[in-house]
């Protein structure tokens, strides 16, 4: 690989300086969050628990009580040093609470972009390099299908289908891949099956667009004229092109299924990152919602910083631009 | 994208007349109309608008007149969706949801357009450093996924239906900023709007009869677009018991209750989640094949996202 390293350097400094940017204008969103809430949030989350001690006590702990720029700076530090508070609930540190709750929503979002991926790479190339066609459309209409369909809903279907008529599998609940692998993959597959038929449906329509870009650049056209056979035109100069932004597609999938299968992780009780942010918005534990909300976001940004980064590494256009 | 293309030169072969430049006169209308998927998706919405509308007279049944000793029933002539866990009609309690579902969308996205677009034109025109500055803000709100961003609205203020519209308003705001500054972009160095500037054209009257114009193709695709993710939205908060709150039914909400019903009652979580569908499916449907007449270019909004 022939890699300018001044520009590639240049590109990383960069990309690096625009992340920061965000994740500091994140986490002034996710401070202010706190702060915007009408009366007081400290009384709102102790609710019917409420006594002058409790309230005192999550007053000072939260530092609710301090000047806001002090709040802000202090909130910054520990926040960048992995310190998040304590729930305003339980009274635990909320990083240790997301840590728990991360390896269920891993597993979710890697069997669902394995069976995503599963889907999609065949069914968008099939679909782009028979473009027009029958089967191009029964792709593209069906594709269209999963993106409508609520996933939430799907899995219901699933479960009636799988759980209560066939009996076939688990409608709920999770079990670590390190306690007992084939519990974790008989309770993993409905939840799986259910993100990754949404997102499969999502990436078919982007693989087939991807494909057919790479189909119309001129150098394919050349390929083709020299009277290369169409087989070696589509494996060595469409697929291998058009393999760069299919990553990018997986890896951005890959982030929103992390923070966006909060409907789904209710629906299969599944003790992962979107069912806390539920929980956690439900009994108004502000601290809770403040630290997944950021874990969330930020793990977005990093997906995308690494998929960018990528990109940049494989295509030189990119970083020249 | 070549897909427009195509069906251009397919209407050309139809009617016999020679080349692109030709057909790309016909009017959008004869386009859209000459797509069987869009003709079909717009009868469908059309359908469930009026049903929406005429809910009130349509429904056979009260939405919460309980009558526990039909409870449960499944789909009958008189009760065409089966009955809830409580005896409800669950065909009524459908429809009267729809007007629930699409106001909200409605209203949502509507707020959504009109502040999206705003920022979008104001700092695709002005350029500078309100560009970066707006840019980057909407750069931040899309860092967050979007029922995430929601849940985080609703947990500031009480969750109801204001909360709800409020909050996918909110959400889907930064993509309507993002097609309006990249169209107004492409627009601002036009020659006529250029001349229209040196002729000393004050900026609104510029924005409002040059840009606008001509940046509303792709609005009213991320319209359509939108409109069915807004509902998906409000579907997932209701589910969550965090949008509509009942008694007033909703399809999110309905879905909720069918839960616990799963193998009792298919009916309770079949029809709900057919009707979400349905409505989704035919605004994505009519959002593609508006995208293929009025702006073939603009990639989907999660297709932009990715390329970032």
């Amino acid at each position: 690989m022939r890699v300018a390293p001044r520009q590639l350097v240049v590109f990383l400094g960069r990309r690096l300086l625009y992340s920061a940017v965000v994740l500091l204008g994140v986490l002034v969103l996710v401070f202010a969050l706190v702060q915007v809430v009408p009366g007081d949030p400290i009384r709102l989350a102790l609710g019917t628990r409420y006594t002058e001690e409790a309230y005192q006590a999550l007053l000072a702990a939260s530092g609710l009580d301090r000047p806001l720029v002090e709040q802000f700076f202090s909130y910054l530090g520990h926040a960048l040093t992995g310190d998040l508070g304590v729930s305003f609930r339980s009274g635990e540190p909320v990083t240790a609470l997301l840590l728990q709750r991360l390896p269920a929503t891993l597993s979710l979002a890697v069997v669902g972009l394995v069976i995503a991926l599963v889907i999609s790479i065949p069914a968008g190339i099939w679909s782009a390099l028979h473009e027009g066609r029958l089967s191009d459309a029964i792709i593209r209409v069906t594709s269209q299908f999963g993106v409508s369909v609520p996933d939430f809903w799907m899995g219901m279907l699933l479960i009636l289908l799988f759980s209560t008529t066939w009996v076939l599998l688990p409608s709920s609940g999770y079990v670590a891949l390190s306690d007992d692998g084939a519990q974790w993959a008989r309770r993993v597959l409905l939840p799986g099956l259910t993100v990754g038929l949404v997102a499969g449906a999502i990436m078919t329509r982007y693989i087939r667009s991807a494909v057919l870009e790479v189909a119309s650049m001129s150098y394919v056209r050349t390929a083709r004229s020299k009277g290369l056979s169409s087989g070696i035109v589509v494996r060595r100069h469409i697929l291998r092109n058009a393999l760069v932004p299919v990553l990018t597609i997986a890896g951005i999938q890959f982030a929103t299924i992390l923070g966006g299968v909060i409907v789904v992780e209710v629906v299969f009780a599944w003790p992962g990152l979107g069912r806390l942010v539920y929980e956690s918005v439900a009994a108004r534990d502000y601290s809770m919602i403040q630290g997944s909300v950021l874990l969330i976001a930020a793990m977005f940004l990093l997906v995308n910083l690494i998929v960018d980064v990528l990109y940049a590494v494989v295509d030189p256009r990119i970083r020249l631009s | 994208m070549t897909e427009p293309r195509d069906e251009i030169v397919a209407d050309e072969h139809g009617a016999g007349v020679a080349p692109t430049d030709e057909a790309a006169r016909m009017t959008p209308f004869r386009l859209l109309a000459s797509n069987p998927l869009t003709v079909v998706s717009a009868l469908v919405l059309a359908v469930v608008v009026l049903l929406a509308i005429a809910a009130p007279w349509v429904a056979p049944y009260g939405i919460n007149a309980v009558d526990v000793a039909n409870a449960l029933q499944p789909p009958s002539a008189s009760h065409w969706f089966g009955t809830d866990d409580l005896g409800r009609d669950v065909f009524s309690r459908v429809i009267v949801a729809a007007r629930v579902s699409l106001q909200v969308a409605v209203v949502s996205v509507t707020f959504a357009l009109l502040v999206g677009v705003l920022i979008g034109v104001v700092s695709g025109y002005v350029g500078g450093l309100l560009d970066v500055v707006l840019m980057r803000v909407v750069d931040v709100m899309f860092a967050f996924p979007v029922l995430l961003l929601a849940l985080a609205i609703v947990a500031i203020l009480q969750p109801g239906m204001a909360t709800t519209m409020l909050a996918i308003g909110i959400v889907y705001t930064p993509i309507f900023a993002r097609v309006a500054r990249a169209s107004t972009l492409s627009v601002r160095h036009e020659p006529y709007v250029q001349v229209s500037r040196t002729m000393g054209t004050p900026t609104t009257t510029i924005l409002r009869t040059h840009v606008l114009p001509n940046i509303s193709g792709p609005l009213i695709v991320q319209t359509s677009l939108s409109l069915a993710f807004a509902i998906l939205s409000e579907a997932a908060l209701s589910f969550l018991g965090l949008g509509i709150q009942p008694p007033a039914p909703s399809w999110g909400g309905m879905l909720f209750s069918a839960q616990g019903f799963l193998g009792q009652a298919w009916w309770m979580s079949v029809f709900p989640g057919v009707a979400i569908f349905v409505t989704v499916l035919a605004f994505n449907l009519l959002g593609d094949g508006l995208r293929d007449v009025l702006d073939p270019k603009q990639r989907t909004l999660i297709e932009s996202r990715s390329r970032r």
